[in-house]
């Protein structure tokens, strides 16, 4: 047979979960085979068992036909198997070149040989198209191009067997097509392509094969062109998942959130970072800031939570100036916030996860009496929700965050937020890294608040999700507003078009 | 009861275990240098070393606690500032500039009536030693000045400005020691006089030991941190701040003020120290006022190691090095040189801090055992090297 690998009944236990239970994988030469399921259902822990991270406890792999025991990364680089990891493994003030060579460095008399290196680099950037320059910092590019130092290490090393895992998530849509490309062109010169994700229109778009799994159990392998995306939606998920919230027509009341000519400038930079901008956001309205990552949504909303000083402009709050309010007061005058990273300020992760579902509210009667924290209660609160919110974790409430997997940290996350019971949701990316089961039940959630009478700001880089549950649309693009659209009448191509900077309205009050 | 169950929980246990066995290790360490540097009489060193403070009987033992009482909070300083994620290296100044407020109160603030005069003079230490850790504290949230650094400085700066400040005011010239503080700023002995004692002859005179009610203040406020950390809104928000303070920000918690607050704490626990080591009486400790940083300040980071941090574990991390220090002093006796002597009991106590190594490496090393005896029964040995997700850095400042 022509498969390079082949992982065979292959199970691994942790304590309190079974992540995979007698799961077989086959991978063809130059294939592209995505790994599909939910969060949680074991994907990267089958991964993490190629690529010789963990050791699985039953089943056997074989690399071309013969068995073989990885037990540790390196072992697996050796057998030609590299891996992308979700959250990219890059020192920071390090140059592009010296990451890649690191661990493999060309040296001479104990001394390092850069100029064959760089040959090397500059020759398999040109081949695969992967352009990025050699002596930028890391911390100085791109997440995209970091991205593509993360492939060139791999290429570098000549693996022949790449692993991606959910290697869209930090993506634009720009970004994610150059990788989609990227990886066209890769299985083209005859490299096997792992591609772990929960987006079903990627897999459509560049896999040859997919393999299910559903609660650490494989469903089946497919072919790809075979399958229609609702049919794979309904394998990964167990049941029918609607794509399209339904909704009804929104009735937007009185402003809760005003924004009025915000500015935030940049220390290194005259340029202003968000310029002037203005906007409001209704009761029972979901307003969406669309535009290309690094546009200035993320300082627009670190002004609006308090995060960053505002340099001009105003905050306000159901008619209150919150511009120089503390966090704390911003959150107690019923602003919530879903952060863009999870990692750096979303969580607390080496906290329970019941700590960091009170994380917001520790210091409200419910849960503290003269400063003591009321255990029981915080306990009861955080099963609920979990049972609520279907957060799922090896020992429950007492799961420290760090071992969660990504998804679920996310939940963790919306959760909280969203039982602040927010006048004004600011959500940055909410279904970031989520399967399509978790994107649909969160999208209700935002729904529910809005028809409930809430403000919600979503800050969103995925088409889909802005033209979905948006009732209006707002295009930033270099720090300002350039336009107003309406979900209902615009199109694809006219958004991007905003979005690329390609038009804008004559200076549109954007209220 | 039930208190003394819910401490010995599982997890606690074995991080108990951990101790014991890096414990284990520094002595067996301690014998081998015993060997090298004087092989006939290792083994008699060995024993006395391992008889510690009980070398001396009712009254050693009083000198163990004595002596461990500045230790436990020097441990609790490190310990406390390192669960809020702070590396406090500056106990030794914080320790000295206490002590020198209480000596100074306690030998010349005279007018305080008797049972006040000493608790002003703790009071005076821990303020002190408190505002010592002021400094890095602002410095660390506001300019975010690593606090490594700044509390190193913090230290010669106190050494060297306590002893000018001794010598300035309270300094006895003619034993080239701090003057003894009053007799109502000395700590009451609360009893522990007449356990701790070696009669002499038989004519009921007695040799006290030095110990006094500093003991009970130390393990008093060992079980307030304790309480602080684990069961308080406030250590739950200076934890929170110390794991990752972006999203103590986020969520709201005041991240800089959180920061001064646990260096002060910090300095204010080894400031305390300082205090109740000094205010002792004539047969106790003086301040030297010799160009040389407080033993007790260094000693509280392995204290703090061995104990994992926990002020409970630390209060008998504290006793154990206290014990085993004196047991090194007794080695004496023998012919050890004392230079020796002192490696011996820095060894012990070096792998003592090694505990949190020890507790990483002994569920992975029982693991491996068992996974030997699967593979005998034809199964695949079963070891986690570390989640994916944990190579995730803490914070990238």
């Amino acid at each position: 047979m022509d498969y390079v690998i082949e992982m065979l009944n292959i199970t691994k236990e942790f304590p309190g979960i079974k992540a995979n239970d007698n799961i077989t994988l086959r991978l063809k030469k130059g294939e592209i085979h995505a790994l599909l399921g939910e969060n949680g259902a074991g994907k990267s822990t089958l991964m993490s068992v190629l690529f010789g991270l963990y050791q699985p406890d039953k089943g056997i792999i074989k690399k071309d036909g013969q068995e073989v025991k990885i037990s540790d990364p390196n072992v697996a680089n050796t057998l030609g198997i590299g891996m992308v990891h979700q959250h990219f493994k890059l020192v920071h003030n390090f140059t592009v070149l010296q990451n890649i060579i690191l661990g493999v460095e060309t040296t001479k008399n104990g001394l390092l040989k850069m100029d064959e290196a760089r040959k090397k680099v500059v020759e398999l950037s040109g081949k695969y198209g992967l352009s990025v320059n050699p002596d930028a910092l890391i911390q100085d590019i791109t997440v995209g191009m970091q991205q593509r130092v993360e492939i060139l290490k791999m290429l570098y090393r000549e693996n022949e067997i790449l692993i991606f895992d959910e290697p869209t998530a930090v993506l634009t849509p720009q970004e994610i097509d150059e990788l989609m490309n990227i990886m066209r062109d890769l299985a083209k010169e005859g490299k096997s392509i792992l591609f772990i994700t929960h987006k079903l229109n990627e897999i459509k778009a560049v896999s040859d094969r997919c393999t299910v799994l559903r609660k650490g159990k494989l469903v089946d392998t497919i072919d790809v062109a075979d399958a229609t995306k609702e049919e794979m939606s309904e394998m990964m998920v167990g049941r029918k998942v609607e794509f399209e919230v339904a909704k009804e027509e929104s009735k937007p009341t009185t402003p809760t959130l005003e924004v009025r000519g915000l500015t935030v400038g940049d220390r290194h930079n005259a340029k202003k970072i968000v310029n002037d901008v203005s906007f409001t956001v209704r009761k029972g309205e979901i307003v969406c800031i669309a535009g290309i990552d690094g546009n200035g949504q993320s300082e627009l909303v670190y002004a609006l939570t308090g995060l960053q000083p505002a340099e001009k402009g105003q905050v306000l709050i159901n008619g209150k100036d919150m511009t120089h309010m503390s966090i704390r007061k911003r959150n107690i005058s019923g602003m919530s916030h879903i952060p863009e990273d999870r990692h750096k300020h979303g969580l607390v992760l080496d906290y329970s996860l019941e700590e960091n579902l009170i994380l917001k509210c520790y210091f409200m009667p419910e849960f503290q009496k003269n400063g003591f924290l009321k255990f029981r209660e915080i306990n009861e609160y955080a099963n609920g929700l979990i049972e609520k919110y279907d957060i799922r974790s090896g020992q429950g409430s007492k799961t420290i965050a760090r071992s969660m997997s990504g998804g679920n940290q996310q939940k963790t996350i919306v959760a909280r937020e969203i039982d602040l019971e927010p006048e004004i949701l600011v959500a940055v990316q909410p279904t970031r890294g989520l399967d399509v089961g978790a994107i649909e039940y969160i999208h209700k959630q935002l729904i529910q608040q809005r028809d409930e009478g809430k403000a919600i700001l979503l800050i969103s880089l995925e088409l889909d999700e802005v033209m979905n549950i948006s009732d209006r649309i707002l295009v930033m693009y270099e720090g300002e507003i350039v336009g107003e659209l309406d979900p209902k009448t615009t199109t694809f191509q006219e958004l991007g078009l905003y979005m690329a900077g390609g038009k804008r309205d004559e200076r549109s009050e954007a209220i | 009861m039930k208190v003394l169950r819910k401490l010995l929980d599982i997890r606690g246990f074995n991080n108990a275990t951990s101790s014991v066995v890096a414990i284990s290790a520094g002595l067996l360490f301690g014998f081998i240098i015993l060997l090298i540097s004087n092989a006939p009489q290792a083994f008699d060193g060995f024993i006395i070393i391992l008889k510690g403070g009980f070398s001396t009987g009712a009254k050693g033992m009083g000198q163990v606690l004595y002596f461990a009482t500045p230790l436990i909070l020097t441990g609790l300083s490190v310990g406390f500032a390192f669960k809020t994620g702070l590396f406090n290296i500056g106990a030794a100044g914080q320790f000295i500039m206490g002590a020198f407020a209480a000596v100074y109160i306690g030998v010349k603030c005279t007018f305080i009536p008797a049972p006040f005069h000493w608790m002003a003079a703790l009071l005076a230490a821990a303020v002190v030693g408190g505002l010592w850790a002021l400094i890095p504290g602002v410095l660390k949230a506001y300019l975010n000045v690593h606090e490594v650094i700044s509390t190193i400085m913090m230290n010669y700066i106190g050494m060297y400005f306590a002893n000018f400040m001794v010598k300035a005011t309270v300094y006895d010239s003619k034993k080239a020691l701090s003057m003894n503080v009053a007799e109502s700023a000395v700590l009451p002995k609360a009893g522990l006089d007449k356990v701790f004692y070696n009669p002499i002859g038989s004519s009921g005179a007695v040799d006290l030991s030095t110990v006094n009610c500093g003991i009970y203040i130390a393990v008093g406020v060992a079980v307030i941190m304790y309480i602080v950390l684990n069961k308080t809104t406030f250590g739950y928000e200076l934890k929170a701040c110390g794991f990752n303070r972006n999203a103590s920000k986020y969520a709201g918690i005041n991240e800089k003020r959180s920061i001064v607050l646990s260096m002060v704490i910090a300095g204010a626990l080894s400031g305390l120290g300082g205090g109740l080591l000094y205010l002792s009486g004539a047969s106790g400790r003086h301040i030297k006022a010799v160009d040389v940083l407080a033993a007790e300040g260094f000693n509280g980071i392995p204290v703090a190691l061995l104990g994992l941090s926990n002020p409970i574990g630390i209060i008998f991390s504290a006793i154990f090095i206290s014990y085993i220090t004196l047991g090194g002093n007794y080695l004496q006796t023998l012919d050890f040189v004392p230079e020796i002597i002192d490696i011996i009991i820095a060894c012990i106590i070096y792998f003592s801090a090694f505990a949190l190594l020890f507790r990483n490496i002994l569920p992975r090393l029982l693991k491996w055992r068992t996974g030997i005896a699967e593979k005998n029964s034809g199964q695949q040995p079963s070891q986690a090297v570390g989640t994916p997700n944990s190579g995730q850095e803490r914070s990238d400042e």
